[in-house]
């Protein structure tokens, strides 16, 4: 055949509804050339798969254990060749005003063939979805990090990040084994994970739960600042002179939380 | 508090206070010729009193709507008072009679306006039932619709490679939505309740197969015990919800009904996952809505407590054991529901009937689903 098939990703954490998608499509198979290239159980899945693989659509549902479809879909703009991504939702008209607002693709469950072979037909002349439009959904702060290495998308879990710290282009992320390079804006992380991190210089946001204590450090001018002490690594990082309100902010928390416990 | 620019309110205040006046007249003057003059004497009294209170609560009702009850009660207690005091000094002015005591005013005034308080309140209690049903009905209609979707999609799986298991589950889907549709006001037998959370536990296993992991521990149930419907069901809805869905391992979902020291007892026990805030809210929505049913329907009797552990959250839901219908509740409100459809009745006596000898009939229909279903 002249036409090459539309490669497919099916992922779903419920066996049932993956099923029935799979069944759907080789319907639609009569009509247009179609490869299933797998399906996965939830957004970690899904990225191994392509990997590996590589797809023009990814099915996907919304609501999924382990990393859920808006999270997959901001990572799967980090592929080299991202995939047009639609999404597949048994929610209802209300918690789907967002995405029709922002135009995103979806297909409401239980899925009609004749909209999923419209979709499909449809999926040459899309776009791969755009970072500003994902990030106006509403959804639930992401559980990983995303940075391309070697054209792989690596995961960094959120949980294992010590620091973010702003460096000209990019942003260091450091765990305790390593650090990864992300292009991302530190305010717009700061937002989204606001509750997780503090603020501790212009260019730096570090976890709360990796600050081990603070040390007060003298300048070479005679000065004094405060360092951040961390868990898990050696270094240490410097307070900024605005933000040293955190300093007895953050004493006061521990000192809570100890007399709490 | 009542509503002081209600006209059903002005009115009972009105009625009950020229009623009260009557009374007094009647008791005071022996002969019954007399009691008109006399009623008439007592009204020239209580009236510029009462109509000069009702105009000033008709112009302080919507700040006293506002404010704490205690500190509205106190501040009618206040007005009351002072009209008490003006009206004792100036009636002599106007009318030329001696001055009546001015504590027998007070005491008086006093006595009518805490009785028509106490009034209002035992009716507003009497009426709030009525409310809080209305309300509860609402909510107990909102089963999610997600829930609803998923299953539709996991029959439409089935239907072409397993068109029997489709027909059950469909079935199964059926019965659930009679249930949640019908009038839910009257207790109902906790066997009922109790195959209702299986047949909807089954339509969560074929969704979410070996991930949903079931613990039944009914045996020592007592079946015939009447409960409010709908009392388990939501909390089951909500531990998949919350606690298994959440999951990408497989959780267990625990259940243990028991009768202790004639109170039954139903403990529900599902993995934890601390995730978002949006989850928490539509917990306490169902615990607040079958907390407050229970409280209508057995008040301090029963009581539901639910508890977070490092993993593992806990319903306690305690229950005294009653097998007998409360005579006022019921045939008023089932009655009209019960005549539109004669077949809800006959299932209903089916299904009581089947379980009653629950725990082995029900254990071999569940068996079909034991297996996830294949996702080749």
């Amino acid at each position: 055949m002249a036409e090459s098939p539309l490669r497919i990703l099916i992922v779903d954490d419920e066996a049932p509804a993956r099923h029935r998608l799979r069944e759907l499509l080789d319907d639609c198979a009569a009509v247009l050339p179609i490869a299933i290239v797998g399906e996965a159980q939830h957004g970690r899945e899904a990225l191994d798969i392509l990997h590996t693989a590589s797809a023009d659509l990814v099915l996907t549902d919304i609501h999924m254990p382990g990393m859920d479809g808006i999270e997959l879909a901001r990572h799967l703009l980090k592929l080299s060749h991202p995939p047009v991504v639609i999404f597949t939702t048994a929610f209802h008209q209300h918690a789907l005003a967002a995405f029709e607002v922002h135009a995103v693709d979806y297909l409401v469950k239980p899925v009609r063939v004749q909209r999923l072979l419209a979709a499909l037909q449809k999926v040459p002349r899309l776009k791969p979805m755009t970072i500003e439009k994902l990030t106006q959904l509403p959804a639930a702060a992401r559980r990983f990090l995303s940075v391309t290495e070697r054209s792989r998308v690596v995961l960094v879990p959120v949980d294992e990040v010590i620091y973010l710290k702003a460096e000209l282009k990019y942003i260091t992320i450091r765990t305790a084994q390593r650090e990864y390079l992300l292009e991302e804006s530190l305010t717009r992380l700061e937002q989204e994970f606001g509750a997780r991190f503090v603020r501790v210089h212009r260019n730096c946001l570090v976890a709360r739960d990796f600050i081990r204590g603070f040390e007060r450090r003298a300048n070479d001018d005679g000065d004094a600042h405060w360092e951040v002490l961390l868990h898990g690594i050696d270094e240490s990082l410097p307070v900024s002179r605005r933000q040293q309100y955190i300093v007895r902010e953050i004493g006061r928390e521990a000192m809570n939380g100890a007399a709490a416990a | 508090m009542p509503d002081f620019r209600n006209l059903g309110a002005i009115l009972r205040i009105l009625i009950a206070v020229n009623g009260a006046t009557l009374l007094a007249a009647l008791a005071r003057e022996p002969r019954l010729s007399m009691v008109g003059v006399e009623w008439a004497a007592l009204t020239g009294v209580v009236e510029p009193h009462l109509f000069a209170e009702l105009a000033l609560l008709w112009l302080v009702q919507p700040w006293l709507a506002r404010t704490k009850p205690q500190l509205s009660i106190a501040i009618v207690t206040l007005i009351t008072c002072a009209l008490a005091v003006a009206f004792n000094q100036l009636a002599p002015r106007f009318s030329g009679d001696v001055q009546g005591s001015l504590l027998r005013h007070i005491a008086f005034a006093l006595v009518a306006q805490f009785l028509l308080i106490g009034y209002a309140r035992l009716r507003s209690r009497a009426l709030s039932p009525a409310i809080t049903e209305a309300r509860l009905q609402a909510l107990q209609a909102r089963i999610r619709p997600h829930f609803l979707f998923n299953s539709l999609t996991a029959v439409l799986s089935l239907v072409r490679s397993e068109p029997r298991r489709a027909e059950a589950a469909l079935e199964d889907l059926a019965d659930l939505f009679r249930v949640l549709m019908r009038d839910n006001r009257d207790l109902a037998p906790l066997a009922d309740e109790v195959e209702l959370c299986r047949q909807y536990l089954e339509l969560e296993q074929l969704r979410l197969g070996d991930r949903l992991e079931i613990d039944w521990n009914v045996k020592s149930m007592p079946g015939d015990a009447l409960v409010p419907p709908l009392v388990l069901q939501p909390l089951l809805e909500n531990a998949v919800y919350h606690g298994i869905e959440p999951l990408t391992e497989r959780g267990l979902l625990s259940i243990n009904i028991f009768l202790s020291r004639d109170e039954v007892h139903a403990i529900l026990k599902n993995p934890y996952v601390a995730t978002g805030a949006r989850h928490q809210v539509g917990n306490n929505m169902a615990l607040d809505n079958i907390r407050e049913r229970l409280a209508l329907h057995f008040d301090a009797e029963a009581s539901l407590e639910s508890r977070i552990t490092r993993d593992s959250w806990e319903v306690h839901i305690r229950m005294p054991y009653r097998t007998e219908k409360p005579a006022s509740h019921g045939t008023r409100t089932t009655k009209p529901e019960r005549h539109d459809n004669g077949n809800d009745r006959g299932t209903h006596m089916r299904r009581q009937s089947r379980s009653r000898a629950l725990p082995a009939k029900t254990a071999t229909r569940i068996e079909p689903w034991l297996n996830p279903p294949c996702a080749s």
